[in-house]
């Protein structure tokens, strides 16, 4: 290898386990090959990676396990194109290519002695994930921890396996809605933004973490405003068709930002700072 | 400083093969009528006349080229379990460009800031960038579709160049303007300068200057793109005639975006990268079927705004526009981009033409 790393050249990994989390969600957990650079792997928690199917082609992913938790990394994949239905195609022990970690992350620094709510929809859980479990791992630097998480139906939602835990747990707060009543469904029926509004979270020292469809984002927004939020103190993740995930191929910017580098995560204030692209 | 040095034109194809001693040299060439650059070898006769219609663009990056070789394999102890191997593929043989112009050389100094930075390195690139040196000739008739001198540069812009040309009495005045520019300089179809040649240079350069139309400075245009953004009016009406072709990018010398595929028969396979255009409707279209630039006005505007804005503003100054020309010249419905960044700056249109 030279000094210089080839910023394109991803890393051989090996599937270890797949679980189907909805009839449209798998999440593939992996290794690197390279147990020494398992070992040492960094990342942040918001930070993505990229995927490859050789012969296919590559996709963006968030690592929706914390760093806390180094055993694997985790990456939930929803179908849509050629890439994922490849990947959906995957059992343990096959080999795919890994480029991470790539883009910011969430500010867990400047969130320490705060509350914290995390309002998830549809696969957009997934980077909400990785920084829920990095606070809970972390407990003792955040107040109060809640969480309002919606999908489609009870079947959509992934991460079942987490949410005994979170629902349980006393030191955090689960809210779970689906968008209409369905037979043994014992949570909340409803849209996000409105049951947000009758949560009433206090924006007083709060920080809000939203990510989902762009549709969802848009109305949590304005319920979030409702509610006293200022917009420094509401934070979510973009999306854009991205390549080369290193700020080169030129696909991913909205005016001078590079959503790929500058992103994903970003504040709902510096939303407002880039021009009207989204 | 280095002495300069005379070519005569006699002398031309011996510089040329000495050049091409262990080296691809690349000269603009007429081919089915149009001048593209090509390997030089005997019997190819360059086109030193007039500016190019394609950029040396592909000389150091390439509309196609592999990024890396994949190959699978199975376990023969245990035929269920398939292994990967994957290999870089850098290739960056020695090269000259021969006869590009200065917007063509300084191309490249917009891709440097991108593509080579602290942070990050595009091998390909970056070491395709250090094997090829650049001989521009200084142009003597700027063509009426040209502008550097009003995004920072001139006709005789020697930045990004490693050698330049310019036109005297019988020949071309030959200096080295980078290090790696003097080795070139040394051979014997060169001869020391004389004076004469030295200052019929200097006055073939100021003339070339004076021929330029009048320069308007294009730096202002950051801020009034932006002032632009959401005057979607605007942005309809400069793109109405846009075919969405990407011929302006294509042949755009500081047009560097690209596109990822792989290609696989077998257990084998490549990973190939190719220049892609936003005047695409793929380029930005999303899973969920959203498109952040869903028609070609919001497709030009980033075109536009890249260049003349955004860039500038990332690099603090530089604009990505290297004032070539060439989208005006072969775009097939004329859409003209010195028009749009003067509309945008509410300057008077009527840039093209001579006075
Ligand atoms: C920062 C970031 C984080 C993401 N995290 C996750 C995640 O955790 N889980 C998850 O399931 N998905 C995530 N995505 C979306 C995921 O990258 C795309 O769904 C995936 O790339 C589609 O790939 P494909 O090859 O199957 O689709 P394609 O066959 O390439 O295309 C299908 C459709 O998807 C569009 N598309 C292709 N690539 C992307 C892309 N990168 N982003 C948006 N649209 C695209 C195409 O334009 C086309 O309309 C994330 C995207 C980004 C940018
Ligand atoms: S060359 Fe002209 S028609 Fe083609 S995409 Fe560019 S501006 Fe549009
Ligand atoms: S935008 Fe047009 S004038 Fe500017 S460098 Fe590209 S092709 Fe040349
Ligand atoms: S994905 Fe290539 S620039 Fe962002």
């Amino acid at each position: 290898m030279t000094t210089m790393m080839n910023p394109y050249l991803p890393e051989i990994a090996t599937v270890l386990e797949v679980i189907q989390e909805t009839p449209n969600i798998k999440t593939f957990r992996v290794v690197l090959n390279n147990k020494d650079r398992m070992a040492k792997f960094k990342y942040e928690p918001g930070q993505v990676g990229q995927l490859s199917v050789f012969g296919v082609g590559e996709a963006t992913f968030v690592i929706n396990s914390p760093p806390t938790r180094m055993e694997y990394l985790q990456f939930s994949v929803m179908l849509t194109g050629e890439v994922t239905s490849m990947l959906h195609t995957l059992s343990p022990g096959d080999q795919v290519g890994v480029r991470a970690p790539l883009g910011n992350w969430f500010p867990y620094e400047s969130m320490k002695g705060k509350n914290v709510v995390f309002i998830g929809g549809g696969i957009g859980m997934a980077p909400l994930r990785t920084l829920l479990l990095f606070m809970l791992d972390n407990r003792k630097d955040y107040k109060n921890i809640s969480l309002l998480y919606g999908a489609r139906s009870p079947e959509d939602m992934a991460f079942k396996y987490d949410l005994p835990d979170w629902s349980s747990r006393k030191d955090m707060t689960t809210v779970l809605t689906i968008d209409r009543e369905a037979p043994g469904w014992e949570h909340k029926v409803g849209l996000i933004p409105n049951v947000l509004l009758e949560m009433n979270p206090s924006p007083k020292k709060t920080v809000a973490i939203t990510c989902g469809p762009p549709i969802m984002i848009k109305f949590t927004l304005q319920a979030l405003k409702k509610l006293g939020f200022e917009d420094d103190q509401i934070v979510t993740t973009l999306e854009k068709r991205m390549k080369c995930g290193v700020g080169i191929c030129g696909r991913c910017n909205i005016g001078t930002k590079y959503v790929c580098m500058d992103g994903p995560v970003f504040t709902y204030a510096q939303l407002k700072e880039l021009p009207n692209e989204l | 400083m280095m002495s300069a040095k005379y070519l005569a034109q006699g002398d031309l194809s011996a510089w040329l093969g000495a050049l091409a001693q262990g080296r691809r040299v690349l000269v603009p060439v007429r081919e089915n009528g149009a001048v593209v650059f090509r390997p030089y070898g005997p019997g190819v006769a360059p086109v030193l006349s007039r500016q190019a219609d394609s950029p040396p663009k592909e000389s150091v990056f390439p509309s196609t080229e592999r990024l890396m070789e994949f190959s699978y394999s199975k376990d023969p102890e245990n035929l269920g379990k398939v292994a990967l191997d994957i290999k870089e593929t850098v290739n960056a043989p020695a090269t000259v460009v021969f006869g590009g112009r200065p917007c063509d050389a300084r191309g490249f100094t917009v891709f440097d800031r991108v593509y080579d930075t602290k942070a990050i390195r595009d091998p390909y690139y970056a070491e395709r960038r250090a094997s090829t040196l650049f001989v521009t000739l200084a142009c003597d008739a700027p063509e009426t579709t040209c502008f550097c001198n009003s995004v920072g540069s001139s006709p005789v812009d020697a930045d990004g160049s490693d050698v330049l040309l310019t036109p005297v009495e019988g020949g071309w005045l030959v200096e080295a303007v980078s290090e790696r520019g003097k080795a070139l300089l040394d051979a014997p179809a060169l001869k020391d300068a004389p004076a004469s040649a030295q200052e019929q240079a200097k006055a073939a350069q100021e003339a070339a200057v004076a021929a330029m139309p009048p320069a308007w400075d294009a730096a202002p245009a950051a801020a009034k793109l932006i002032e632009k953004f959401d005057d979607m009016g605007f942005w309809d009406n400069v793109s109405a005639k846009c075919i969405s072709c990407g011929a302006c990018t294509y042949l755009c010398p500081t047009c560097y975006c690209f596109t990822v595929t792989d290609e696989r028969s077998g257990m084998k396979g490549e990973r190939i990268r190719t220049w892609d255009t936003c005047m695409s409707f793929q380029f930005t279209l999303e899973a969920s079927g959203h498109n952040p630039r869903p028609t070609k006005a919001y497709r030009l505007k980033n075109r536009v705004g890249h260049k003349f804005s955004y860039y500038p503003d990332i690099h603090k100054g530089p604009i990505a526009c290297c004032g070539c020309g060439r989208c005006i010249k072969l775009c097939p419905v004329s859409v003209d981009i010195r028009e749009i960044v003067r509309l945008a700056m509410e300057l008077p249109t009527a840039t093209a033409g001579k006075p």
